[in-house]
């Protein structure tokens, strides 16, 4: 019975996420994180779902639905079989919504699309997303993923570093992301182990 | 040869090669779907884009969704779907099954406090991107600060704030702003 529950749980909240999943893999982190943390995983174990979404190839959505199919499933004591139905069950409900919508659009209302009304809904859904991502970075600078000064000053230090760093780095100087996750890591492992 | 099979082959190939996610995707899907098999034309792409952007959902597999069904219905818009998706899904598993294995050895473990720090910035750097195409001024600025706070100091559910702000872009061009 409760195992049912988890796939339930999994199936209605990815459903959800990819029905109001505005702006992209991005757009869907806060969704995603709000959904699944602290119930199925820690925020670390989040924060590294997201970047070894962002390291592996294809939709960093898609990835990180697999992944905390997979998670909640492992975390839930579920064996490996077990939790490779959850990847299916969260990817799946991921695309269902996309798949209703897009084939309807493409079908009947691809002539609405620039209407008034859609245009409208639109201006208040593009200001929002902004928000959704800047929700998304406010809660992962959390303890979990930087440390805290009273705790371990040397890892709050170099954490914060590594964000300023790759902040500059892909912002100014358009370094690429993956390259800054590598490098990043590559100074955990000198200077954090 | 059988379009399902080809359709599928082509997104497989787009879901496997394409590192960084929806929007580094582009390019590739351009490639492949304009230029090399002719599936829609270049105008068609440019509106598939903006529509897709506009949805809900992952952008690839919505761009992929669109192309399939206006290829072969709703099995064309499976095929390709299923295309885009499985390369991750297949990749994402694999890490996810041996990784847990590895979270506590000490060298994995230094290596993810660094990266952590790292993968919060690249969260950030989007959000100011995505501010400027989003045209945000003094404004309307405080509609993504209000949003953020509320999601982040009062754990409101971000679905609740994007039914707002379409209900509040609804409200205000019918009611306030009905000309523009």
């Amino acid at each position: 019975m409760d195992i049912a529950l988890i796939y339930l749980e999994l199936f209605w909240t990815f459903f959800l996420i990819g029905l109001f999943g505005f702006g992209g893999g991005y757009g869907m982190l806060s969704l995603i994180q709000t959904k699944v943390v602290p119930a199925w995983m820690t925020t670390s174990q989040f924060t590294d779902i997201v970047a070894i979404s962002q390291m592996t190839p294809g939709p960093i959505g898609i990835n990180s639905a697999t992944y905390c199919g997979y998670m909640a499933c492992h975390n839930a004591g579920l064996g490996t079989s077990m939790s490779v139905l959850g990847s299916f069950v969260a990817t799946f409900a991921l695309v269902l919504p996309s798949l209703i919508l897009m084939i309807i659009i493409a079908k009947l209302f691809i002539k609405y699309m620039n209407t008034p009304t859609v245009q409208s809904v639109f201006s208040g859904l593009r200001p929002a997303v902004v928000g959704l991502l800047a929700a998304a970075t406010l809660l992962l600078c959390n303890s979990e993923n930087f440390s805290t000064p009273k705790t371990d000053a040397w890892q709050f230090s170099i954490s914060v570093a590594l964000f300023v760093a790759t902040f500059v780095g892909t912002k100014v100087y358009q370094v690429n992301p993956i390259k800054m996750i590598v490098m990043a890591g590559f100074a955990g492992l000198l200077l954090l182990y | 040869m059988n379009i399902y099979w080809d359709s599928f082959k082509t997104f497989f190939k787009i879901g496997l090669f394409t590192l960084g996610g929806g929007y580094a995707m582009i390019p590739l899907i351009e490639t492949e779907v304009v230029d090399k098999h002719h599936w829609v034309s270049k105008e068609e792409f440019l509106d598939l884009i903006a529509i897709s952007q506009s949805c809900p959902g992952v952008f690839a597999i919505n761009i992929s969704i669109f192309i399939g069904y206006k290829l072969r219905k709703v099995r064309g818009a499976l095929a390709t779907a299923l295309g885009t998706a499985l390369p991750s899904f297949l990749i994402i598993l694999l890490i996810a099954m041996f990784f847990h294995r590895f979270e506590d050895n000490h060298v994995v473990a230094s290596i993810f406090r660094g990266i952590r720090p790292a993968v919060v910035a690249l969260i950030a750097v989007p959000t100011f991107n995505l501010a400027k195409s989003a045209k945000i001024s003094w404004v309307n600025c405080w509609i993504p600060i209000a949003g953020a706070l509320l999601i982040w100091l009062m754990g409101v559910s971000p679905i609740y704030f994007i039914i707002l702000a379409g209900l509040g872009g609804w409200a205000y061009g019918r009611i306030i702003k009905p000309t523009a």
